[in-house]
């Protein structure tokens, strides 16, 4: 074990990112017994931000692969550049070995790299984000699954292509779809909550520049109990960050003193009409009463 | 079974943190547990569970719990039960009451909450010899009878057309569901065929383009085109299981049932006096403890309905969820609710706005001289893209065509 989760946490934590014990463990388990590891949460959650730290944390870069309704193999692995192809034929038509030709248009040159081999392919481990591996199809999560338990590819032109490096595998999931169980045997699992009103507040700290502590912990406070009220569209950490930032860019020091800007600036968290009209200025001000 | 670990912790317990051979057989008892609980953990898992004990981390439970947790966990129900788990066989605490959860369970009488029946049926889960007695007592566990299958031709017709009220006969009944429960086969079939390749579409498929040119010499004459993929009808059914509902509701479960059975986006609600949500216990494959499992999920059936508060329910909790614009939504109900129609009406509109189509299945428009005067079904029908009858096989069966376009 080369880290250990205090030395984790302090390079989340320069990172922006403010983790909470489970998290730490699951990273440093990553690390210990090489398995990816499965996010799943509502949206705004900060599930994707985790992939962000691990990757700043270790001073690596960061493959996203956005997974989609439909997405596939050459989406997600490599294509070859067919325009370059062809006209790599036509420009060499009648000249040259044919075979010296073939071997040429299937190399290097004519591969594109998708998310997936590049991950596997880049000299030093990066950290590898599959997000939103729930929309993708089944078929494709089968496919994922064999990619991630051999970290090699085959590609039939070139053969197969075993891992330079192995990346660190993050994947995130928002449950609209039950991901299969061998998918999430192989994962290490950590379910992301919304961030309680300490953990909130901290995150603020971190990533809003300048905000006083008091009135962090006022703002987590304020959005813990709006996130109780009977809303469509619950927001998440980020939007608490554009919120805050917006309370002190504008001058907010304290919610009870600054009623109006409060109000005003609702459309930072409150991303639906109907949850605009359901705030109103009297639930707003009962929310304010109960956090000062 | 959790008493067997009870007493297997009790027996390691002084031992539970020691590293070593026994604190191995703690956590392979523990593995063993979960499993009951329904975890999934393969060898590999146990074998990294292992590893992690004997290593640093097994020495104090502060952090083996959040291991074991991230590799043990597979999805969030996992993750909400694991720490009592935990605690019960590494710190023995609640273990009592593990214990007499699942004992109780066998007895439900009365009404109950949706709270105590989950409780239940998550107790039930855990322990298989209490399934076994009641699939025993169960009346459609004797439909796997091998006598039963033999129907001929000219009876299942006739069945199909017959009213579902009208079937008194026990055998009767139980071919009708057989049927039921079939004919939701096929059409899933035919409803999850997808095709991919389009002889003609918007974006061209170089790769398959290019592998049909090798016959050609190399020239690309035959395109092959790639379209989006023919996405999957989503299906939503609330099954209204009031008391006016009662002769119907057997078979419409079953045919549910078989719409589910592993029909990848298909989800199911019974609506009486709340909105239960079903597909859980639907999805299970074997039919006789689906319906047994829904049994518990659905006591208090047979009251009135509140078909509005339940489509308010439904909107708030899962419609963002469950519902994209290739999603149908199936209401099976006979529209007769105790609410204001005015709330139907409202939330109507507001599921209509959200899905391709609803289709309203009313076992009434069947019978005779039916008319929707009903003030629920009257306030909901502007927003019904299908209102059809819904009595007999046939009706269900006539169903399929229309799914078949959304």
């Amino acid at each position: 074990m080369t880290r250990t989760k205090d030395s984790i946490a302090k390079a989340f934590a320069s990172a922006g990112y403010i983790a909470d014990e489970g998290l730490l463990t699951a990273v440093l388990l990553m690390e210990v017994l090489a398995r990816p590891l499965l996010l799943e949460g509502e949206a705004g959650v900060g599930k994707t931000e985790v992939a962000k730290a691990l990757a700043a944390s270790e001073g690596t870069d960061l493959i996203r692969l956005q997974c989609f309704e439909g997405l596939d193999r050459s989406d997600a692995l490599y294509e070859w550049n067919y325009q370059r192809q062809l006209l790599a034929i036509k420009a060499h038509e009648g000249q040259g070995d044919p075979d010296a030709l073939e071997s040429a248009i299937f190399s290097e040159r004519y591969l594109l790299q998708r998310p997936l081999l590049a991950a596997i392919r880049s000299p030093r481990p990066v950290v590898l984000l599959i997000d939103e591996v729930d929309r993708a199809d089944e078929e494709f999560e089968a496919f994922l699954l064999e990619v991630l338990s051999d970290y090699q590819v085959s590609i039939p032109e070139l053969g197969t292509i075993p891992a330079t490096s192995i990346p660190r595998v993050v994947l995130t999931s928002n449950g609209t779809r039950e991901l299969s169980d061998a998918l999430r045997r192989r994962c290490l699992y950590h379910y992301v909550d919304y961030p309680d009103v300490g953990r909130e507040a901290e995150i603020l700290r971190a990533r809003v520049p300048g905000i006083d502590t008091a009135f962090a912990l006022q703002i987590a406070e304020l959005m813990s109990r709006l996130r109780k009220e009977d809303l469509a569209k619950v927001p998440g950490v980020a939007e608490t960050i554009d919120w805050a930032a917006a309370l002190t860019g504008l001058g907010g020091t304290h919610l009870a003193r600054d009623r109006e800007l409060v109000f005003d600036t609702l459309a930072c968290v409150l991303k639906t009409r109907e949850d605009r009209s359901r705030i109103t200025r009297e639930v707003t001000d009962r929310l304010i009463g109960k956090v000062a | 079974m959790s008493q067997t670990a009870a007493s297997q912790t009790a027996a390691s317990q002084t031992a539970a943190f020691e590293p070593g051979p026994a604190l191995r057989l703690t956590l392979a008892a523990f593995v063993a547990l979960l499993r009951d609980k329904g975890f999934r953990i393969g060898p590999s898992e146990a074998a990294d569970a292992g590893r992690l004990v004997t290593g640093a981390a097994g020495q104090r439970a502060a952090t083996l719990r959040p291991a074991l947790k991230a590799l043990f966990c597979g999805r969030r129900s996992d993750w909400v039960a694991f720490d009592a788990l935990f605690d019960a066989h590494f710190l023995r605490k609640g273990m009592k009451n593990a214990v007499t959860l699942a004992g109780s369970a066998g007895e439900s009488g009365g009404a109950r909450t949706l709270k105590q029946m989950q409780d239940d049926q998550a107790a039930r889960r855990s322990s298989p010899a209490l399934d076994v007695s009641r699939e025993a007592e169960a009346p459609e566990a004797g439909e796997e009878d091998p006598a039963g299958t033999r129907e001929g031709a000219s009876r299942a017709e006739n069945l199909a057309e017959t009213d579902f009220r009208k079937i008194r006969d026990p055998e009767l009944e139980a071919e009708a569901h057989r049927l039921a429960e079939r004919l939701a086969l096929v059409m899933r079939r035919r409803l999850t065929r997808r095709d991919r390749i389009l002889s003609a579409g918007p974006r061209l498929d170089l790769r398959r383009t290019l592998r049909k040119s090798v016959a050609r010499g190399g020239l690309p004459l035959d395109l092959v085109r790639k379209g989006p993929k023919l996405r999957q009808l989503r299906l939503v059914v609330l099954l209204d299981a009031s008391g006016s509902m009662n002769n119907y509701t057997g078979v419409f479960v079953r045919f549910v049932h078989g719409l589910l059975d592993a029909f990848r986006q298909a989800d199911a609600f019974l609506v009486h006096t709340r909105l239960v949500h079903v597909s859980s216990a639907l999805k299970e494959r074997d039919a006789a403890r689906a319906l047994d499992r829904l049994g518990l999920m659905a006591q208090g059936v047979g009251g009135g309905t509140r078909i509005g508060a339940a489509l308010a329910d439904f909107n708030r909790w899962h419609a963002a969820r469950l519902l994209t614009s290739r999603s149908c939504v199936i209401i099976l109900s006979d529209g007769y609710d105790t609410g204001p129609a005015e709330e139907i009406g409202a939330e109507m509109a507001r599921l209509a706005r959200r899905c391709r189509r609803i289709v309203w299945l009313n076992p009434l428009i069947g019978s005779d001289g039916y008319a929707p005067v009903a003030a629920g079904m009257a306030a909901a029908l502007p927003h019904v893209d299908l209102f059809a009858p819904a009595h007999n096989l046939k009706s269900l069966a006539a169903l399929e065509p229309y799914l078949a376009k959304v």
